[in-house]
Parts: C-alpha cells; structure tokens; sequence
C-alpha cells in the first residue's frame, strides 16, 4: 500500500521544457485554423468585394447586409451561436470545424469591403482605355483592375489578416485547443501566468511577424510611384 | 468608313447628342470643336462602344457598333482611343503598357509584342524610356504613351478626347506634334479638341458641335475662318 501510489499528489508543477513542446504544438494548430481561415475568407471576399463592387447596389443590397451583420456581431457570439446551433439540427460539428467556418465567413465580410475599395480604385476612364484597346471584361480585370487594386489595398489585406490570426484566440472558448486554450491550461497547472503568457505573447509575434514582413516587403517591390 | 445617322444619347433626362449625321472617309482628318457639355466627347465614346446609344446608327467598316451580335472587343481592335486623361497603367513599364494589349489581345508572343512596342514608342519619341514607369514620366511623354499604346494594336482609326486639355501648355507642342506624324502618315482620324490651331492646320475637315448637334461642317478654311452661325462666330472669337 505504501509504495504504490504518493501520499499527497502536487496539484501545481512547475513550467517543464515539454510545456514548451505543448505550446508549440498549441501554436501550429492556431496557424493552421488561421491559414484556413485567411485563404479561403479571402478568396470568398474577393468574390463578395467583386460583387459589391461590379453589381448594381439593389442586386447586392442583401449580400451586403449579411456581409455586415458578420462584421458587427462579435466573432465570440458568432462562434457559440453557431458552434450550439448545428447540433441542434443534428449536425455536431467539431470545435476546430465550427471554428473554422465562422473565422472565414468573418473574414471574407471583411475582405469584401477591403476588395470593393480595391476594385473602386480604379478609375472609370482607366478602365475604358483598356476597353478601348480590345480587352475583353475579364482581362480588364485580370490585367489592370486587380493588380492596380491589390497594390493599393495591400496594406488593408495585412490588417485584416493579422486581425484574423489574432481572433483565432476567441475559437478557445469552443475548446479547441491552440495557444491561447494551451496557455489557460498551463497557467492552471504551474500557477505562472506572467512567463507562460510572455512565451505565448512570443508565439504570436512569430507568427504574425512574417505577414507583416512579407507585406511589407511586397509593397516595395511594387512601389511604383 | 465610320457612318454615324441620326445618332442619339441621353444621359438620364439630359439629352447629349440630339441626331449627329457624319461620315469619316478613310485618311481623313476631322477635327470636332465646340463648347464644353456640348456632346463632342460624348460622340466619341459611342463610336467604339464604351457608351450605348438611344437611337440612329453608327457603322465602322460597315458594322454596326451597337448591334447586339457585334463583337465590340473585336472591333476596338480596329479604333484606337487616346483620353484626356493619359491612363498610362502604372503598375507596368512604358514597354509593358504598350506591349500588354498586342499580347493579350492579338494573342502575339512576348518577343514580337515587345517589338511592336519598341517601335511605336521610337515613333512617339519615347525610345529612352522603355523601363520607366508612367509616374516617372511628364504628362506630354505620358499622353505619347497612350498614343503608342492605341498605335500598338495597329488601328485603323483613332479617336483623340481632348489630349492636351490636362497638359500644362509647355507640354501641348510634343503631342500635337505626335499627332501631326500620324496625320502626315495617312491615318484617319476624329479629334476632340480646342485647340484651334491644330484643327485649322492638320484637319480635311471640322465640326463645330453646339448642344448635342453638328452645327457647321466643312474645310478649316470655312469652319474656322469664317464661320456662318452665331454660335461658331461666337465661340471661335474665344480664341482669337
């Protein structure tokens, strides 16, 4: 009896190398709901912004106002409502998915309004001058509209998806275990909070760091004026 | 030929173009001059399509531009436009700009769109400018621009919208001058401008438009010179 099991069992341990491993693996799942959610939101709010913009306003007057309600009800409240409601019609979806379907839905709403500003960048009579030279509707776009807009909604985009990666921590109150999840655990273990948040605050400046730079550096290459 | 009939435009309530009646003969020069709001630009952009017309007919090379089987991107191929504004593209080089549309467009290969660009812009005057990019360029060498860039697809009218109302006067000279090549070299051409001495000098004919119709037609000789209504008298003692 006395040798199998300790007599008192130590609720609180201190920060070990492996908690380092478990925020590290922490940190990947938020780049990946992250990633995710960046690609596929931005390339649907291309489709949304192309809309708003291109369309007539009464046609796209009902994109537009559910585009806004996602951009005004805050992600906490669109991530439970919709993490609850899916069981309740019989489809349980899974923290990460559920997840990972509001982060894009939110931001796409806020590309579209990016990209409409970006196709609204270009001029009218810029656009007629490609016409004019024979291009069909859709070069226009290809070859003028969209690398003029990109360029000039560039810094925009950036925002919006260090915005997105850092709003990934909300999907934790689902239970999906990512920094911010991994870091209430480890707190709760080793009662340190002020270190492990330091090392997951660096976490996330290694992740954003990169879109920041990449940007950055994409708006001096094309820096042409 | 470009045959316009009875050519009508409205902008909402606001009637532009009230019945213009015109025939561009191949190689010909027609300047179109009058008071500003009074449909010359307007005219222009219905004949290559970029605005839909509500009546009469225009006919380039004997289609007709707003019939719903014409292929409009087709035949702009055909009818070169230069605007007021340069729109130069400025995400690309002088070379790319001109080079962009023979490619995409024509369906050319890189090297031989290049070297279609090359030529047109020597032609301009821009041939140490290739690399540059519009925003590096004056508002003179940027409207060349345009002109080569229109030339590139090697029409066979151009139109010209008041080309060198955003210039500052300095630079007015360099594009007439350009203008005045193409003319020199057979192209036929439809010029809105009010730039009078340009129209007295390089046009066969011109076209005093007042509120929305060709009011006086004929040689610069009698148009300019000496006009016959009240409102060309008027509006030509502007620029005396």
């Amino acid at each position: 009896m006395e040798n199998s099991a300790p007599t008192s069992i130590a609720f609180f341990t201190g920060f070990k190398v492996s908690d380092l491993l478990f925020l590290g693996e922490a940190a990947l799942r938020t780049l990946l709901i992250s990633v995710i959610a960046i690609t596929s939101g931005s390339l649907l709010g291309i489709l949304f912004g192309w809309l708003l913009a291109e369309f007539n306003r009464y046609l796209t007057s009902g994109l537009n106002l559910v585009l806004d309600i996602f951009r005004s009800v805050p992600l906490i409240i669109q991530l439970i409502l919709l993490y609850n409601f899916f069981p309740i019609v019989g489809i349980p979806l899974s923290p990460f998915v559920a997840g990972t379907i509001v982060l894009t839905v939110y931001t796409a709403s806020l590309v579209a309004q990016v990209v409409r500003g970006g196709v609204e960048a270009v001029s009218l009579p810029m656009r007629r001058a490609a016409r004019s030279l024979g291009m069909t509707y859709f070069q226009d776009i290809r070859y003028v509209v969209f690398p003029i807009g990109l360029r000039a909604v560039l810094p925009a985009w950036t925002g919006v998806a260090l915005g997105v990666l850092k709003d990934s921590a909300l999907v934790s109150v689902l239970g999906y275990i990512e920094l911010l999840r991994a870091s209430q655990i480890l707190v709760t273990r080793t009662q340190e909070p002020f270190i492990i948040l330091a090392i997951v605050g660096g976490f996330y400046f290694i992740l954003s760091y990169p879109i920041a730079r990449i940007t950055d550096r994409l708006e001096k290459r094309w820096q042409y004026d | 030929m470009i045959e316009i009939k009875g050519l009508k435009k409205s902008f909402g309530d606001l009637q532009v173009l009230k019945g213009i009646d015109l025939r561009v003969q191949q190689g010909e020069v027609i300047s179109i001059i009058g008071a500003s709001g009074s449909g010359k630009s307007t005219l222009l952009y219905c004949i290559n399509g970029l605005e839909d017309i509500h009546g009469g007919q225009i006919l380039v090379d004997n289609v007709d531009v707003h019939a719903s089987a014409t292929d409009l991107n087709r035949l702009r191929q055909k009818i070169g436009m230069v605007f007021q504004q340069y729109n130069a593209f400025p995400h690309l080089t002088t070379l790319e700009n001109v080079a962009l549309a023979p490619r995409i467009v024509l369906g050319k290969s890189k090297s031989e769109a290049l070297e279609v660009a090359k030529a047109q812009l020597v032609h301009v005057g821009l041939g140490d400018k290739f690399d540059a990019y519009p925003s590096q360029m004056s508002g003179g060498q940027q409207q060349r621009l345009a002109i080569a860039r229109a030339l590139a697809m090697e029409p066979s009218y151009m139109l010209f919208d008041e080309v060198t109302s955003a210039l500052d006067p300095e630079l007015v000279g360099e594009v007439l001058d350009t203008m005045r090549l193409l003319s020199d070299a057979g192209m036929t051409m439809l010029v809105v401008t009010h730039e009078i001495g340009f129209a007295r000098d390089v046009s066969d004919r011109v076209a005093y438009v007042h509120e929305g119709l060709i009011e006086e037609i004929g040689p610069p000789s009698s148009v300019i010179a000496n006009p016959k209504s009240e409102h060309a008298k008027r509006f030509l003692a502007n620029f005396k």
